[in-house]
């Protein structure tokens, strides 16, 4: 019995030679233990040099190889060939994003964006070095832990609507690490981030679709996130409303 | 600026949501099913439910089980015509499917105040 192959459908574009993309066949040795993040590797190094991706860690840690595999935001370090085995798999650049060159991404508008939350700890008055390190307790990390988890894969992008239909919307994986610092005893910096956070392109235009966490790979619930963040500017707003003299 | 009263109509979207999923069901039970199939007995004649339904408490219930569900569906209608792609006017949405809630929310009032 021949060995089994399975086949990948690349989509291809490379604007220097042609303005309209295009999806090549490969036919590659099908192996068990292989994620398709292995197979397009074999791709570049045996059939076809000029295949551009991006890819680092290869163990769901760098957030560098998300792409649409089969038409679902994934890391391709984490999808394996037998997931899809005997059918063909189709490999397509992440959703809602500018193509550069092949599977490789525009990543600009999201790192603007992540820049816009400051997602650092801010302090009002840093405490002096001798005064020792900020310390927490098991329950203020966990407040905020799940929302460290994001690797900035960006497949929560890929898979929500409301960014595909409004690229203004600051988006799942900006809100989520805006809620990650918010929600840090050591972190003083909420009101700096709130007039991002809660303008009309940041998390009112989310609509709870719930996609973002469905597609993320570190269970960060970026969705979660926004309603949290939702609820909390609410708040704010009655206060200051019912309560002018009361200050912030 | 209208980002600033997003708030506002996302509490009563919130309200509206927890109302529609929480009491909507047990009130159509109630009325829609037990007592229109007859299964209440003489529980609910005409008569009691309309004595029932006019103490203020009651009133009170049934305003806040019509007017926040209309204000829910208000906000789900104008994100689901924004994503339609009615974006050029995204006031005028928000107008009309607010003030809709808002206007029956009005007469949903001067209904129970009256009868």
């Amino acid at each position: 019995m021949p060995d089994p192959t399975i086949t990948l459908e690349i989509f291809r574009y490379h604007p220097e030679q042609n303005e309209t993309p295009s999806f090549r066949r490969y036919e590659i040795p099908y192996r068990e233990d292989w994620v398709v993040l292995d197979a397009i590797n074999y791709i570049k190094d045996h059939i076809d040099g000029t295949l551009a991706y991006r890819w680092s860690c290869r163990m769901g840690v760098c957030g560098s190889c998300g792409m649409m595999i089969n038409g679902t935001p994934r890391l391709s370090c984490a999808a394996f060939l037998r997931e899809y085995y005997p059918n063909p798999v189709r490999v397509e650049p992440l959703a809602n994003f500018p193509v550069e060159r092949d599977l490789v991404i525009a990543l600009d508008d999201f790192m603007h964006k992540l820049r816009e939350v400051n997602p650092w700890l801010i302090r009002a008055h840093e405490q002096p070095l001798s005064d020792g390190e900020y310390r927490q307790t098991p329950d203020e990390v966990a407040a905020y832990k799940q929302y460290s988890m994001c690797i900035n894969c960006m497949l929560c992008y890929a898979a929500c609507p409301v960014y595909a239909l409004e690229p203004r919307f600051l988006g799942p994986a900006a809100i989520a690490l805006a809620q990650r610092y918010n929600l840090d005893s050591r972190d003083q910096g909420r009101s700096q981030r709130e007039a991002v956070l809660s303008s009309e392109d940041g998390i009112w235009d989310c609509t709870l679709v719930g996609e973002c966490t469905v597609a993320c790979p570190e269970h960060v619930d970026p969705a979660g996130a926004i309603q949290r963040a939702k609820l909390a500017s609410t708040i704010d707003w009655y206060k200051r409303v019912l309560m002018p003299w009361g200050g912030r | 600026m209208a980002g600033t009263r997003e708030p506002f109509w996302w509490s009563l979207f919130a309200a509206g949501g927890a109302v529609a999923a929480l009491l909507a069901p047990v009130q159509i039970a109630l009325t829609g099913i037990v007592i229109a199939r007859g299964w209440a007995g003489q529980s609910f004649t005409y008569d009691r439910a309309l004595a029932l339904v006019s103490h203020p408490l009651s009133r009170l219930y049934l305003f806040v089980l019509i007017s926040l569900p209309l204000f829910h569906w208000a906000h789900r209608f104008r994100f689901t015509l924004i994503d339609l792609g009615l974006k050029w006017s995204r006031a005028l949405v928000a107008g009309v499917c607010y003030g809709a809630a808002v206007a029956g929310t009005i007469l949903a009032a001067l209904v129970l105040i009256r009868f």
